[in-house]
């Protein structure tokens, strides 16, 4: 295989990515776009991040009344206005977070990547909040080494990375500091007023939700990740 | 060997053998499971339906105790919930009330006022009641649900429902349980509606609540035709006191005796109500159902390559759900009772399972190599993924055993379900799935093996490879050839089936058709199940009409039935508009005077118009004409919940009174008569129900537009008009990065592996096949044919022999013509002149037709230092081999003539000598010459070893050559020897076609050659052999090597073209030429004669096609591409598809695929010229093009052959060629009829056996 081969090659693929790119229609330019990728992704995560801090802020109000009269489904937003909107924040960032520092640590995350694990993941999410909310604990230590358990074993289960476990400890702690700050300084309130139980649910479920997020916007990630490979490839 | 592998070993080989058993015994072992699930689930009949419906139980009254809290073993048919005491006992007091005797001068209004008005004395009497004896005094006020307070949210209810001490509703709440309110108000109707909520609610209304009996019983209406009152007082009682109930029930029906009223009295009803589902509960619910489906949706979408993708969904998924049934039943059974809520922690269960073995193992299964038996893959397929599988397994039951330790009931719970839920379903998944996936792994082979049946009709069947091991399970094989699954996430590119959809839709108009017959069903519906609508019209005059439509009508002579329904005209009657529903009064009174009178004669102090209110058994448990929801919505106005509680409903008190019109005439109001007596209220209250229908049709047909709006919108941004540009451009998967799968797990390697015919010693430049044979020439002139033993169906060929042009024993010579051939190119050929290369061709073998084998080893050592691939490239005349050819020939030169005596007849052949009038020895000396270089400048070269082939064609055993010195050659293919040549020509030979004995030949300059193959048989027998190409192909003769054959040049037309012809295609006896003039010709074969000359390409034209159906497709350098009607000559369609040169052309049934320089396939709908898709390929790819069914297509690409489906426009697979596939390209791409494609590679030629499970996809 002589140099001349490897020239020829190379011209070829050059005028193949110029036609290429050419031809790639919007959506696909799009996509690879860098810039408007990222706030496609920022946005979806966005987007989860409400619906989650809906659904999930439901179940907690929900363990603390008993029958809902029929014309409360505003108790779906009987949390602070502000409250879905800063997780769903607080999930686009770490969303993009995790595939950034994966990049960055240059140790691709390759375990269970697709939808259907994803789905998986958010769906136990969701089972451990049900579980903290519905089931009836002895005491909070018990909640709070079971959540725990939990959480380690959803990382365990759909991560397995070193970053993403420090990421995701860093974060709950980070975001539980955050919550007990507010609610010091009463700008924040939860029903029940017992600030162990706050203490021992909260970082867990943070831990879980960051996990969570952070392979949905692995799996996000990816799509621009398979379009960049390609592009190395011709390249 | 550590622990780990042998533990390793011994599952595969377990899994390997379950596997064979799985598959060979698939009926028993699916009736097994069937079997064995059924009988898993058959303690779930024991428990109880699920559902929110409140349930019943019913006791007696009179030993009637509250129940204890302690649950007793000996009461069986006692429900578990019926412990302690209940939340409320209810209490009603049923009244029915009328004014009778009915008087023509009531309004219609009197019909209720009066006996509403009696509500206020009955309240009273019911408060003020006091129960004494020895025990001490009771009054109401002791015994009732004292409630404090209405829910925060319910401020309008204030003024209705009681907010402190006893729950006590009555119609009388409407009016504050004043006398005074009701006297004063105008209209009573108003208030009452005023009441009602603006949404769509029909059940647990207020109305429902105070009047205690289903709105439309109550007769408070205008148009009440019984003119009978109904209407409740419930007392809620907290603790129940059977002497203070006796005696107010007593004390009822002295003062108001209800006298044919047989109402049984001594039951009393539990019921339980069920957890309310609010909404507030329901949206965690829904969504994490919405994520299980999510999940399944995205697992089962990874089912593929099998034969019917969603049989195996299904079954993936029964698997999940039976298994999750089993280990509920299973539980049962052992004695746990389910506590938790089944719906809430389903998905979190099947979650839990999950679908992923499944899944893993259909993926194994289906990449094992697919010519092996059934049994063999399914067990292979098995045991690959058996260590992965089991350690999945332990890892679940290990996390779900340290849940089981959390110590929390509910986690316990849940654990222990999905432990035994895990278990049964791998026994599930290793026996009902594994089978299902055999029988469709069948199914797939069958129906492959119908579709090859008639090629392969008279072979031996097919042998697994003799290579594979049998009984161990193999290690995966470490292959070079890769077959690349898809990856998944560029799946979704199915454009076409949206467009089939679209069309179909279009075409039926489905949709405007379902929509209208929706329509008109829903407002069917609609108006036959209105409370105001159809129905009630109807029955209205049902019962109007007939005299048995009244209830207890039975014993009314027919006679008297007739009489009043004529009456309608009656002066006295205002109803103008409505008057069938509303009839006049008096004779209606009368009859039901007469019956009643007839049927409760004998009742003492019973006026006479008494009978009007009737008891029936309905009126016994009137409350379950409710709502199921009514109490609990009661209780929640009070913030009670029933949920998981019951209440006790005491029997009902029964009240009849009875009111003369005075009291009627009394207790009026003075606005009650200056009201039209009728048509105002009774419209409004109309208008009020038609309002709510209208309201509901509105929202249905904005709801509908809105959705196909929707629809059309989701459609306008997903179909754009240019399919595939939008699209994910497909990404061919390079070899370097294995298609590592997302677990970590990459499928087991090849199944296929191209089979690589190795022999020529330069890039292959022609191929020609007619289904049995194979030619090939190199650039070097070697022309080797390829025959296929008729027991290698597994795909072996088999070299048959090898001939060369050129000698290889002087390969130096060969090497320098190469290096001419590659610069000159195909425009320029006189070139080779340029070289003063001094050549000489040596001796063939001795023996021709020696095993290649032998050959090989020395073609392979004189070339492997310079790839072909390079020797495009250097500018021409950069090589001289001059020196190195000398040298070589003078190695060669000696054993060249001692070991083969060349016959110097041979070399002095006459220049002249077109027709080498052969016999076996001539034969075998044509190609021996030596020659000089310089002698052949004159072109007088005897067998002409210079030129080169540049087309070939091969039919029955007979090649036909044409070299670029214009000189057209017929080689038999079977003994390789040269039967007759023309050298008529000067002018090379660009095309050739041979179709039946008729060889057509296109020059370089434009001139078109007719020649026609004589054959003279000295025996006279012609045989046939084999099975001819494609079926509708003539069936080409076979000459026997005796056979004198003869080349005789019918026709030549010298100027066919002005410019050199390009493209030659024959078909259906017809020969098209295309040529660089921008012209298509079209020939009839018989006589030559030019039939069309098609005008139309503004550029050359480089491709051509045309079948036995006589659909002409040609394709030029301006990148257009015509489809042409050879009958009548016109231009059927014309696109433009791509920039740059068209390079190939294949049609099939339904489309033309086209491929350009631009490295783009079109497809395009071959009737109307819609382009429907297009795929970018690689760079350098698209040259070659093969159409194998109607739905595959196969690119010739980089080292590599890609399978595309053509429906879908999906990649199926790409199969590598070998190891160094940078460089070369499959330039010629030829499709043999047995679903296998032969392909160039460089130097080698390529056989690819078309895995049979492209085309199971379903």
């Amino acid at each position: 295989m002589g140099d001349s081969t490897v020239t020829r090659s190379q011209q070829q693929l050059a005028v193949s990515q110029q036609t290429q790119q050419h031809q790639q229609g919007p959506y696909v330019s799009v996509i690879t776009n860098r810039t408007s990728n990222l706030v496609i992704r920022g946005a979806m995560l966005f987007s989860v991040g409400v619906f989650l801090a809906l659904v999930l802020n439901l179940l907690q109000v929900q363990r603390n009344v008993t029958l809902f009269p029929p014309d409360v489904i505003s108790s779906i937003f009987s949390s602070a206005w502000w409250v879905p909107p800063c997780c769903g924040t607080a999930s686009a960032m770490i969303g993009l977070l995790y595939p950034c520092i994966d990049g960055h640590l240059g140790e691709p995350h390759k375990f269970k990547r697709e939808w259907s694990s994803v789905m998986r993941c958010v769906a136990v999410f969701v089972g451990i909040n049900h579980a903290s909310a519905k089931v009836d604990f002895a005491n909070n230590i018990q909640l709070s080494l079971t959540l725990a358990a939990l959480s380690i074993g959803l990382w365990w289960t759909f991560d397995r990375s070193r970053s993403g476990f420090g990421l995701g400890v860093g974060i709950a702690l980070l975001a539980t500091l955050a919550t007990q700050l507010l609610v010091y300084n009463g700008v924040f309130k939860y029903t029940s007023p017992d600030f162990l139980y706050i203490r021992s649910w909260l970082p867990c479920i943070f831990f879980a939700g960051v996990i969570t997020m952070g392979n949905i916007g692995r799996q996000l990630a990816l799509y621009e990740y398979k379009f960049i490979q390609e592009k190395t490839h011709q390249d | 060997m550590t622990l780990r592998e042998q533990l390793r070993e011994k599952i595969s080989a377990a899994f390997y053998r379950h596997g064979l058993l799985c598959a060979s015994y698939p009926v028993p072992i699916i009736l097994f499971t069937s079997a064995s699930i059924l009988t898993c689930c058959y303690p779930l009949l024991r428990l109880p339906l699920p559902g929110t419906g409140p349930v019943e139980f019913t006791t007696g009254v009179r030993d009637y105790s509250v129940p204890s809290h302690e649950p007793h073993g000996d009461l069986g048919e006692r429900p578990d919930w019926y412990r302690g005491p209940p939340v409320a006992y209810i209490q009603q007091v049923l009244v029915k009330a009328a004014v009778s005797p009915w008087d023509s001068s009531l309004v219609p209004v009197d019909v209720f006022r009066s006996p509403l008005g009696r509500v206020f004395s009955l309240l009273e009497e019911i408060r003020n009641h006091v129960h004494s004896d020895s025990s001490g005094s009771r009054s109401l006020e002791s015994l009732c649900l004292q409630v404090t307070g209405l829910f925060p949210g319910l401020r309008r209810m204030q003024s209705v429902l009681p907010e402190h001490g006893c729950l006590l509703v009555s119609p009388g709440n409407y009016w504050q349980n004043q006398r005074e309110l009701f006297d004063s108000d105008p209209d009573l109707l108003k208030t009452i509606q005023k009441h009602e909520p603006k949404g769509l609610h029909t059940s647990a209304t207020l109305r429902d609540l105070l009047f205690g009996v289903p709105g439309k019983y109550t007769g408070v209406s205008h148009y009440n035709r019984k003119r009978v009152v109904t209407y409740t007082i419930t007392v809620v009682l907290s603790s129940y006191d059977a002497r203070f109930l006796g005696s107010l029930r007593a004390r009822l029906k002295q003062l108001h005796p209800s006298a044919n009223c047989s109402l049984r009295d001594d039951h009393m009803v539990h019921v339980h109500f069920k957890e309310e589902i609010g909404i507030a509960e329901l949206i965690p619910l829904v969504t994490t159902y919405i994520i299980l489906f999510a999940y399944i949706y995205f697992s089962t979408r990874k089912i593929d390559m099998v034969k019917s993708k969603w049989g195996l969904a299904l079954a993936a998924v029964v698997t999940v759900l039976s298994s999750l049934l089993m280990s509920v039943g299973l539980c049962t059974l052992f004695g746990l009772t389910p506590t938790l809520n089944g719906g809430e922690i389903f998905p979190y269960l099947v979650v839990v399972i999950g679908l992923e073995n499944v899944l893993v193992l259909t993926k194994s299964v289906v990449s094992t190599p697919v010519d092996l038996e059934v049994k063999l893959r399914i067990a292979q397929g098995l045991s690959n993924e058996s260590w992965s599988i089991m350690k999945n397994m332990a890892t679940e039951l290990c996390i779900i055993l340290i849940g089981y330790f959390t110590l929390v009931p509910a986690i316990q719970e849940f654990c222990l379900f999905a432990v035994v839920g895990l278990v049964s379903d791998f026994f599930l998944q290793m026996f009902f799935f594994t089978t299902v996936l055999s029988i469709d792994i069948r199914r797939m082979e069958l129906a492959d093996l119908n579709r090859r049946l008639p090629a392969e009709a008279g072979l031996p069947p097919p042998k697994p490879g003799p290579l594979r091991p049998r009984e161990v399970p193999p290690p995966p094989r470490p292959s070079p050839h890769t077959i690349t699954l898809q990856t998944p996430a560029f799946r979704n590119l199915r454009l076409p089936k949206r467009l089939r959809v679209v069309y179909f839709l279009a075409r039926t108009r489905l949709a405007q058709r379902i929509i209208m017959a929706g329509t008109v069903i829903w407002i069917g519906i609609l108006v036959y199940t209105d409370p105001a609508g159809i129905r009630t019209y109807l029955a209205a005059q049902v019962s109007e009409q007939s005299p048995l439509g009244d209830s207890g009508g039975a014993g009314l002579p027919p006679h008297l039935a007739v009489a009043p329904v004529f009456r309608g005209g009656d002066p006295t009657s205002t109803l103008s508009i409505h008057a069938a529903p509303d009839p006049t009064p008096l004779p209606e009174n009368q009859s039901q005077g007469h019956h009643g009178s007839g049927r409760s004669g004998p009742l003492p102090q019973a006026p006479p118009a008494v009978p009007q209110i009737t008891w029936g058994a309905e009126d016994e448990e009137g409350w379950r004409r409710l709502s199921f929801r009514h109490w609990p919505s009661l209780f929640s106005y009070y913030n009670i919940t029933l949920a998981k509680r019951y209440i006790s409903i005491l029997p009902v008190i029964p009240v009849t009174v009875h009111l003369s019109p005075q009291e009627a005439i009394e207790t009026r109001h003075p606005q009650d008569t200056r009201h039209p007596p009728l048509p105002v209220p009774k419209v409004s209250a109309d208008l009020q129900t038609d309002l709510t229908l209208y309201k509901v049709a509105a929202l249905g047909l904005a709801a509908g537009v809105l959705l196909v709006l929707l629809l059309f919108c989701l459609y306008r941004v997903l179909c754009p008009r240019n399919y595939g540009q939008n699209g994910v451009a497909h990404g061919r998967r390079r070899r370097g990065d294995l298609p590592c799968d997302d677990y970590g797990y990459s499928p087991p390697i090849s199944e296929i592996s191209p089979l690589l015919l190795r022999g020529h010693s330069m890039d292959i430049e022609c191929l020609a096949s007619d289904g049995m044979l194979l030619a090939s020439c190199c650039l070097a002139g070697q022309i080797r044919v390829w025959d296929r033993l008729s027991s290698s169906s597994s795909g072996c060929w088999e070299q048959r022999d090898g001939w060369d042009g050129m000698s290889s024993a002087t390969e130096p010579e060969g090497f320098g013509s190469e290096g001419c051939d590659c610069a000159i190119g195909r425009d320029s050929l006189s070139e080779d002149e340029a070289y003063p290369v001094r050549r000489r061709t040596a001796l063939p073998w001795p023996t021709l037709f020696t095993d290649q084998p032998d050959l090989t080893p020395l073609i392979d050592t004189n070339f492997t230092c310079q790839p072909p691939s390079h020797l495009s490239t250097p500018p021409r005349g950069g090589f001289d081999f001059g020196g190195l050819v000398e040298r070589a020939y003078m190695e060669h030169e000696p054993p060249s003539p001692s070991a083969y005596p060349a016959p110097s007849s041979a070399s002095s052949s006459p220049p002249s000598g077109a027709k080498l009038q052969r016999s076996p020895s001539l034969g075998d000396a044509a190609g021996p010459l030596i020659q000089d270089r310089a002698s052949a400048a004159g072109g007088q070269a005897a067998a002409d070893w210079e030129s080169s082939v540049w087309a070939m064609e091969l039919r029955g055993n007979l090649i036909a050559a044409g070299r670029s010195s214009g000189k057209l050659e017929l080689w038999d293919a079977v003994e390789g020897s040269l039967r007759c040549r023309n050298e008529d020509g000067v002018s090379g030979i660009t095309a050739l076609a041979f179709l039946n004995n008729r060889i057509v030949a296109a020059r370089l300059n434009g001139s078109l050659d007719f020649f026609t193959v004589e054959i003279k048989k000295p025996l006279g027998l012609l045989q046939y052999r084999g099975p001819p190409g494609r079926g509708s192909m003539p069936p080409s003769p076979c000459y026997s090597s005796e056979d004198v054959i003869s080349l005789q040049l019918t026709r030549s037309i010298q100027c066919a073209h002005q410019k050199p012809i390009t493209v030659l295609r024959a078909a259906a006896g017809r020969v098209v030429t295309g040529s660089q003039d921008h012209t298509v010709r079209v020939y009839r074969l018989e006589d030559s004669c030019c039939l069309f000359t098609l005008q139309g390409h503004s550029g050359g034209i480089t491709a051509i096609y045309i079948d036995q159906t006589m659909v002409l497709a040609s394709g030029g350098q301006d990148g257009a591409i015509c489809l042409w009607d050879v009958l009548t000559g016109s231009r059927v369609s014309h696109v433009y598809g791509h920039r740059g040169d068209v390079t190939s052309l294949v049609c099939t049934n339904s489309c033309v695929i086209s491929s350009g320089l631009d490295d783009l396939i079109c497809i395009w709908d071959r009737s109307t010229g819609i382009k429907l898709y297009s795929i970018q390929q690689e760079v350098g790819c698209g040259a070659s093009l093969g159409v194998i069914s109607e739905s595959l297509l196969v690119t010739g690409g980089q080292g590599c052959v890609s399978f595309w489906d053509l429906n879908f426009g999906d990649l199926l697979q790409t199969v590598y060629l070998g190891q160094s596939s940078d460089g070369q390209g499959v330039r010629q791409l030829l499709v043999l009829d047995n679903a296998a494609i032969v392909c160039d590679f460089g130097s080698e030629l390529s056989l690819v056996y078309v895995p049979s499970v492209l085309e199971k996809l379903d």
